[in-house]
């Protein structure tokens, strides 16, 4: 018994060290972390920054920076506890040369804190928590998607343009809704607006009609909300089912309405929005991006595919100036901070604090897609506080 | 907060108390009764959910269509469902100790959500109230209030009633109390107390299905959707004492009134107050507000 076992660790050992011996021998792949949601409420989010990646990897010929790359995923689940075990097992066990994750903020900045760490490269394709290029940014942690604060400072410009003085936010107490109704905040007091009132509820608490209520009782000229996902299906929803939307007109940020239009139906039409992507941007590069994706994957791409495919195009930046070196950090940070990313969203600008210099857009909803109606904000730079770059 | 707020406020709360009352009371059926520990009873409720929004066009294409066709299928499906179950799994936890009871229901909530995923995907949908509902009554100069909502507290209203006659006024209700309270006695006087057991268990997935396919036109489906109204069922069925229907009916509108006055009044602590109400309950009554038995 003791024997096969002992000749089986030998034969195992035997196998890796041919195999390592083999792989030697040609040129090393670049070894790509994938740290994204496959399974649980955000699992179709994590399929398509993978499926977005992928596409920019297969449109350069399966090379980045003259090196092949090679994959490994984990599913992160988007459970926050998890996070540092599993982003450890990438670095350490996987050995890998780039971190690409994740969805969820919370399991992002655990990411964020191991790569600063270890001096991992690491690019989120999703995560807008503001710490991520604020208080917790580091040289070697890049984002391709946004802050919470670019679409709610965005709206808060549009809403104070149009003249609208008193306004009640409503949103779930934590990071994201707080950090999203900050930006709004800034922007429109700035403009000469009033919020009257701040509405909150513990997340993910989806009964809404109490505090429904209270904003019917305040009658503000206007509502500004961030929710997401469920939570914002049922919002929108209930908005209308009070009569609400009729009297005070709704405004958020652009997750209100993104991924969410199916099960909104008619009671999320005409509603205003703000969010660096928009459906028919109808540019040549954006056209040709759509067309790709939905050959290659038989879906329609989201927001969510372009920040992917746009976290591929961060990678190749950076490893072309250093040629496929990826200990040189300051130069791929260099590379990174000269570079204009010539993304489907429209082209954008790496800011010193490592976060997308980015067009918002305001847009509509109507017949299911989030219409382009304007640009919101030009160019608009998250402050990146409490960042010491 | 001008009066009319202050009744609209109400309303809210006693819709939402009667919404929490329908889930919760399938729960101390079997939680109180069989005296297993079911943290599966929210995956049962975001079946219902689920059913709402798949079985409306198969029932269409079938039988016609109907709300209530739809209703009544999902319902019948529900209880056919718990009879298996019971006797595949639960059957066997009657003697078990809490912790195993706990673990395995555990599991199930596991492979509800992945079969939830592989059958349904992962994408929010929206379930439309029928026609005949769906409308809004006037409620001051700036609110409307949906008739369907009406039509929820109307059917908890139906199904709280329906309950509590069939356990106080009628033989199965005396056999079922019965055997809460001893399932030996109850046995030797000829009684089959494994039939009944899966009938309550039946039942009582029948009601917790058919909360979330009346709950899926307001609250919408989505992943992960049991587990939220899952803690605050527990927490109705301790503070209205286990097994009891009473309680948890004046439970559930006891926190249908704190949590919706709590958002308006103390936004702060909207999130604890609940626990806060349990913890002072307890202190007070160790064993709920209505013990069964």
């Amino acid at each position: 018994m003791t024997q096969t076992k002992s000749r089986l660790h030998l034969i195992a050992a035997a196998a890796i060290f041919c195999a390592s011996a083999a792989s030697a021998q040609t040129q090393p792949k670049l070894k790509v972390g994938l740290m994204l949601p496959y399974t649980g409420t955000y699992a179709s989010l994590g399929t398509a920054i993978e499926n977005g990646f992928k596409q920019f990897v297969t449109e350069q010929g399966g090379k980045l920076g003259g090196r092949e790359i090679e994959f490994v995923k984990v599913d992160d689940a988007s459970d926050p506890s998890k996070a540092t075990d599993n982003v450890n097992k990438l670095i350490k066990r996987d050995n890998v040369d780039v971190l690409i994750g994740s969805v969820h903020s919370g399991v992002a900045m655990a990411m964020a804190k191991v790569a600063k760490d270890t001096g991992t490269l690491m690019i989120v394709p999703n995560a807008g928590a503001g710490a991520i290029t604020g208080a917790m940014c580091a040289p070697n942690v890049f984002r391709s998607s946004f802050s919470m604060w670019q679409s709610g400072y965005a709206m808060g410009d549009v809403m104070a343009k149009k003249g609208i003085k008193k306004v009640v936010t409503i949103t779930w107490k934590y990071a994201a809704g707080d950090e999203s109704v900050g930006g709004f905040k800034e922007a429109f007091e700035k403009g000469g607006g009033q919020v009257v009132k701040e509405l909150n509820l513990p997340f993910p608490n989806v009964e809404f009609q109490a505090l429904l209520t209270e904003i019917a009782a305040t009658k503000p000229d206007a509502v500004y909300t961030f929710f997401a996902g469920g939570g914002a299906v049922k919002f929108v929803k209930d908005y209308a089912g009070t009569g609400l939307k009729k009297s005070i007109p709704l405004y958020g940020a652009g997750f209100l309405t993104d991924g969410t239009l199916e099960a909104q139906g008619a009671d999320a039409d005409g509603l205003l929005t703000t969010l660096h992507y928009a459906d028919a941007l109808n540019t040549p590069r954006d056209n040709a991006f759509r067309l790709a994706y939905a050959k290659a994957y038989k879906l329609q791409p989201d927001v969510y595919a372009v920040q992917g495919y746009d976290a591929a195009q961060m990678l190749g930046v950076g490893l072309a100036a250093v040629k496929g070196d990826t200990t040189k950090k300051a130069e791929f940070a260099a590379a990174l901070h000269k570079a204009k990313i010539d993304s489907p969203r429209g082209a954008f600008t790496i800011s010193k604090f490592n976060n997308p210099v980015q067009d918002i857009y305001l847009r509509q909803v109507s017949g299911k897609e989030n219409k382009l109606v304007s640009i919101a904000s030009k160019a608009l730079t998250d402050p990146g506080r409490g960042c010491k770059l | 907060m001008d009066f009319s707020i202050f009744l609209i406020q109400c309303l809210n709360a006693l819709q939402y108390g009667l919404l929490l009352f329908l889930v919760a009371s399938g729960l101390t059926l079997i939680f109180g009764i069989m005296g297993v520990i079911n943290l599966a009873h929210g995956s049962f409720y975001m079946i219902g959910a689920y059913m709402a929004y798949a079985l409306a066009p198969i029932v269409g294409a079938t039988l016609g269509g109907g709300f209530f066709a739809t209703l009544a299928v999902g319902v019948v499906l529900a209880v056919l469902l718990g009879y298996v179950l019971e006797w595949a799994f639960f059957s066997f936890l009657y003697e078990r100790e809490h912790l195993q009871q706990v673990l395995m229901t555990y599991g199930l909530i596991l492979v509800f959500e992945e079969l939830r995923s592989l059958l349904a995907g992962d994408e929010v949908h929206g379930v439309a109230p029928p026609d005949f509902l769906a409308g809004t009554l006037a409620l001051g100069d700036v609110m409307t209030y949906p008739v369907y909502r009406l039509f929820i507290s109307g059917v908890c209203l139906a199904l709280a009633l329906g309950m509590y006659f069939v356990f106080t006024r009628t033989r199965l209700g005396m056999m079922i109390r019965a055997g809460s309270t001893n399932r030996e006695m109850v046995q030797s006087l000829g009684i089959d107390i494994k039939f009944l057991y899966r009938v309550v268990f039946a039942a009582g997935l029948g009601v917790a299905v058919l909360a979330g396919m009346v709950a899926a036109p307001v609250s919408s489906v989505y992943p992960n959707m049991g587990d939220s109204v899952l803690i605050i069922c527990f927490v109705i069925v301790v503070i209205g004492g286990i097994g009891s229907i009473r309680g948890a009916l004046l439970a559930a509108l006891l926190i249908g009134f704190v949590d919706t006055f709590g958002k308006v009044f103390l936004p702060q602590a909207a999130g604890v107050l609940v626990y806060v109400l349990m913890a002072l309950i307890l202190l007070w009554k160790p064993d709920g507000l209505f013990k069964a038995g």
